[in-house]
């Protein structure tokens, strides 16, 4: 009977950040069209264990529930990805729940990606315009140019490149490329490029775009298809270019 | 001289954009935030962002701006600030655009412009179909920048749970909670922008996101702000039925040339593309010769409820009609559209492009929200402002698709410069105000707290909320009958009743999510009531609320504001009239050119 159909959910549990994680199985109800985040929500309204354990709610980030507002990621069957467009029926089971392995866990599959927005400041990911007051319109753009850049501008941050990067681990600050796409995208820009050479400068040095040692994991990760490995290979060619003049100029 | 300081709660579209006027006016800001400010709801919008720039040579002026979004309202909007939010759209889009924001261009490198609901002028301005992302990416940049500099302190993680108010009613400050650590701390400020967003949670699922609850909402008319015209409830004709969430399919596919049909033949079972076109009933054409597929969207979801109820002509006798664009060339799809064909794809595994997409309406947007004047975002209580969704003001009865980007940047950059006037005309601070009322209110919020934790019932939190969301959504959103809005409020009043009965199920001090949905839920309840109760008195038909027992819009008796008042732990209701100074009211329908 798919009525009756089992869905089994194995869920990596940490208490804090400092406490050791253990697992989990729920043996939960199927439903049609069932993703990732029901069968969270179901653990929720009823918090026992397969074996009949109480247990708490498991503690995760969601909010648009369509992939674009980048909360969700986590390691689901040891892929780095999107829960709310995780589908049931699509996943082999029991189905394993981890939380991203590169952030630090702040509870269950909560983990902190604030390294990543401070890494936006780094590189100054923005168009800094002189204010908010009417300066009437802004610079024109060929059509061409802004079917490029728009992909680019759609990166939600939910740092699963980083996740499946090997260069970012214990040893590595490596900024990832969800930040180094965003250089070339600011650097499109019209206005942008009059500062080009600023965000540049920033994924220079520790950390920066010479890191990447072109594995091309983060493209096939990125939910949203961002041609994250040509926005490297961009960003290094723009890099080299700024410190060869750097050199010649002394 | 004194520095004021100004704290925002909210960083979506509207939040952010007081942000950035507050820190440009060199005051400094805390920017308070449920998530990391670029993952609010905003991004969730998809079609675009209206302004009257007749960048295709149509005659279009933002005077017809004004009257579309009035008569679209059904007449319940106050007409002075729709009107300079119209005024001030051309120049947002400007500014916007001067931001970065990578709208779709024309051949000559300007932007583009499509048609959208309840207008027949091309005047929205599109990224893609994921237009709200990449507003609020846009200003998310400015603000990190500002951020960069010194002049916004972000609060992410940290959910508002109550403003300070000292004893002159006058407001000093707000309690937060941080997510993680879950202490409750006070944070003083002069004046506070309110930019909380939707309230799609109270219906269970809606097209919002999680954290769309409105209780920030609820909790500042608990503490004497009032809520106006709760009642009136947006729900969008086209969104994907889903378990989770009611995932919305943008107007844009129809402003793009999407069709919405039925098959002729009631419980047809042939494949969408195998039905002939001459027995396909194109029934907002047909019915809407004038405006076709883009009526505006309370007219379009009582059709498709009319279609799928009434004449029992709903897809293979289920509750879904076909949204159609696979006669539109695939090329133009992927330019335009591509943002939402994916979610559809994603989400239920068929490709749009090539099979006619089953949509449904869905809970949407409130065009109700806390009270503001009719001049600077300002609430009843001194010090206290709000702007975007969380407040009444711009949309009336209905509200047309692709304004809501704009009158969240417009409310957002109007509370900013306000509240800093507000601040620096001050004679006293906040902190002149005595810790003992900071203290009072710490205390309260944490014995709260304390109680929930402690509270050793039966009831499960998710559940209380389902029932609440089903019952809100079957008596309380598209077609409204007195009886069953009477049952609607007794059935809520029992839900807060076994919200005493709660058991968290989780008693952990440490990132406890069951603890704060919980409190949102408590509130949750009561904004449901004011709303419930609100369309329970509003005896005539207007814009998205519908009575069949009063199928007219009643001027007479009903054109005036809601305005629900919390009296004595209670909910009142009053009336205050509608400043209708600029477009006298004038019979509404879409079926001929107004």
């Amino acid at each position: 009977m798919a009525e009756s159909k089992q869905v089994i959910v194995r869920v990596k549990r940490q208490d804090g950040p400092k406490d050791s994680p253990r697992w989990e199985e729920f043996a939960l109800q199927w439903r049609p069209s069932m993703n990732v985040i029901i069968c969270l929500r179901d653990i929720a309204e009823n918090p026992v264990t397969r074996s009949g354990k109480k247990t708490t709610p498991v503690s995760y980030e969601s909010n648009c529930l369509e992939e674009v507002c980048g909360s969700c990621a986590m390691l689901i069957n040891g892929r780095a990805r999107m829960a709310c467009s995780a589908l049931v029926d699509q996943l082999d089971q029991p189905i394993r729940i981890e939380p991203l392995s590169k952030f630090p866990v702040v509870r269950d599959l909560s983990v902190d990606r604030h390294f990543m927005f401070e890494s936006l400041k780094r590189v100054k990911a923005w168009i800094p315009i002189d204010g908010t007051y009417d300066l009437g319109e802004g610079p024109r753009m060929s059509s061409e140019v802004q079917q490029k850049a728009y992909p680019l501008s759609r990166c939600i941050s939910c740092g699963n490149c980083l996740e499946v990067c090997p260069q970012v681990n214990e040893q590595s600050d490596f900024i990832g490329a969800a930040i180094i796409s965003q250089v070339r995208l600011f650097n499109m820009h019209p206005t942008g490029a009059m500062h080009a050479k600023e965000r540049i400068r920033g994924v220079m040095g520790h950390g920066g775009v010479e890191d990447c040692a072109n594995a091309q994991n983060c493209v096939k990760a990125c939910p949203k298809e961002i041609p994250l490995t040509e926005s490297i290979a961009e960003v290094n060619r723009q890099a080299w270019k700024l410190a060869l003049l750097g050199w010649l100029i002394g | 001289m004194r520095q004021p300081k100004i704290i925002v709660v909210g960083g979506g579209l509207a939040g952010l954009m007081a942000t950035i006027r507050v820190a440009e006016a060199g005051v400094p800001v805390d920017l308070f935030s449920i998530v990391p400010v670029k993952r609010s709801h905003s991004v969730c919008a998809q079609g675009g962002i209206n302004a009257a720039k007749n960048q295709k040579g149509e005659g279009d002026t933002t005077a017809k701006h004004f009257d579309d979004t009035i008569y679209g309202g059904d007449f319940l909007a106050n007409q002075p600030l729709v009107k300079r939010m119209c005024e001030a759209a051309p120049g947002i889009i400007d500014l916007l655009d001067r931001m970065g924001v990578m709208f779709n261009r024309t051949p000559e490198g300007l932007l583009d412009y499509r048609r959208f609901g309840g207008t027949l002028y091309h005047r929205t301005a599109f990224a893609g179909a994921t237009t709200g992302q990449q507003l609020l990416y846009a200003l998310d940049e400015q603000v990190r920048r500002h951020e960069s500099d010194g002049k916004v302190k972000k609060f992410e993680g940290c959910t508002f749970l109550s403003t300070v108010i000292d004893d002159r009613g006058v407001c000093r400050g707000i309690t937060a909670m941080d997510l993680r650590s879950m202490e409750v701390k006070t944070y003083t400020a002069d004046a506070v922008i309110f930019c909380t967003g939707g309230i799609g949670a109270i219906f269970g699922r809606s097209t919002n996101s999680v954290v769309c609850t409105g209780s920030a909402q609820s909790v500042l008319f608990q503490q004497g702000v009032d809520y106006a015209n709760g009642e009136f409830i947006q729900v969008h004709p086209t969104a994907i039925p889903g378990e989770d969430k009611l995932r919305l399919m943008s107007e844009s596919a129809r402003g793009e040339g999407g069709r919405v049909w039925v098959p002729k033949k009631p419980g047809d079972s042939r494949p969408a593309k195998s039905i002939p076109e001459n027995e396909r009933f194109y029934f907002l054409e047909e019915w809407y010769p004038k405006y076709g597929n883009l009526v505006p969207r309370d007219i379009a979801t009582r059709a498709i409820h009319r279609i799928v109820y009434q004449e029992k002509l709903g897809i293979d006798g289920q509750a879904a009609v076909y949204l159609d664009v696979t006669h539109i060339p695939p090329e133009v799809l992927d330019r335009k559209l591509e943002g939402i064909l994916e979610i559809y794809e994603k989400f239920l595994g068929v490709n749009p492009r090539t099979e006619p997409m089953k949509v449904f309406p869905a809970m949407h947007y409130t065009m109700g929200g806390i009270w503001v004047n009719g001049e600077d975002q300002a609430t009843n209580v001194p010090g206290i402002y709000a702007a975007g969704e969380c407040e009444y003001q711009y949309h009336g009865a209905n509200r047309l698709g692709a304004n809501s980007l704009v009158s969240c940047i417009f409310g957002g950059g109007l509370a900013g410069p306000a509240a800093v006037k507000y601040a620096r005309n001050l004679e006293k601070g906040a902190e002149s105000a005595p810790s003992s009322v900071f203290d009072r209110e710490r205390r309260r919020q944490e014995e709260k707290n304390q109680a929930l934790l402690s509270s050793d019932g039966t009831e499960n939190p998710i559940t209380i909320w389902r029932e609440m969301g089903e019952l809100m959504t079957e008596h309380v959103t598209v077609t409204r009958v007195n009886k069953d809005l009477e049952l609607a409020d007794t059935e809520l009043r029992a839900l807060s009743e076994r919200m005493k009965k709660i058991n968290l199920s989780d008693r952990a001090r440490w990132s406890n999510q069951t603890l704060n949905f919980a409190r949102e839920l408590e509130n949750m309840i009561i904004l449901a009531r004011v709303i419930t109760l609100g369309a329970l008195r509003r005896n005539e038909s207007r814009g998205a609320h519908y009575k069949p027992e009063f199928p007219n819009r009643d001027d007479p008796s009903w054109l005036k504001t809601t305005r629900a008042k919390w009296v004595n732990e209670e909910i009142q209701i009053a009336y205050e009239p509608v400043d209708i100074s600029q477009i006298p009211p004038r019979a509404r329908r879409y079926d001929a050119a107004k």
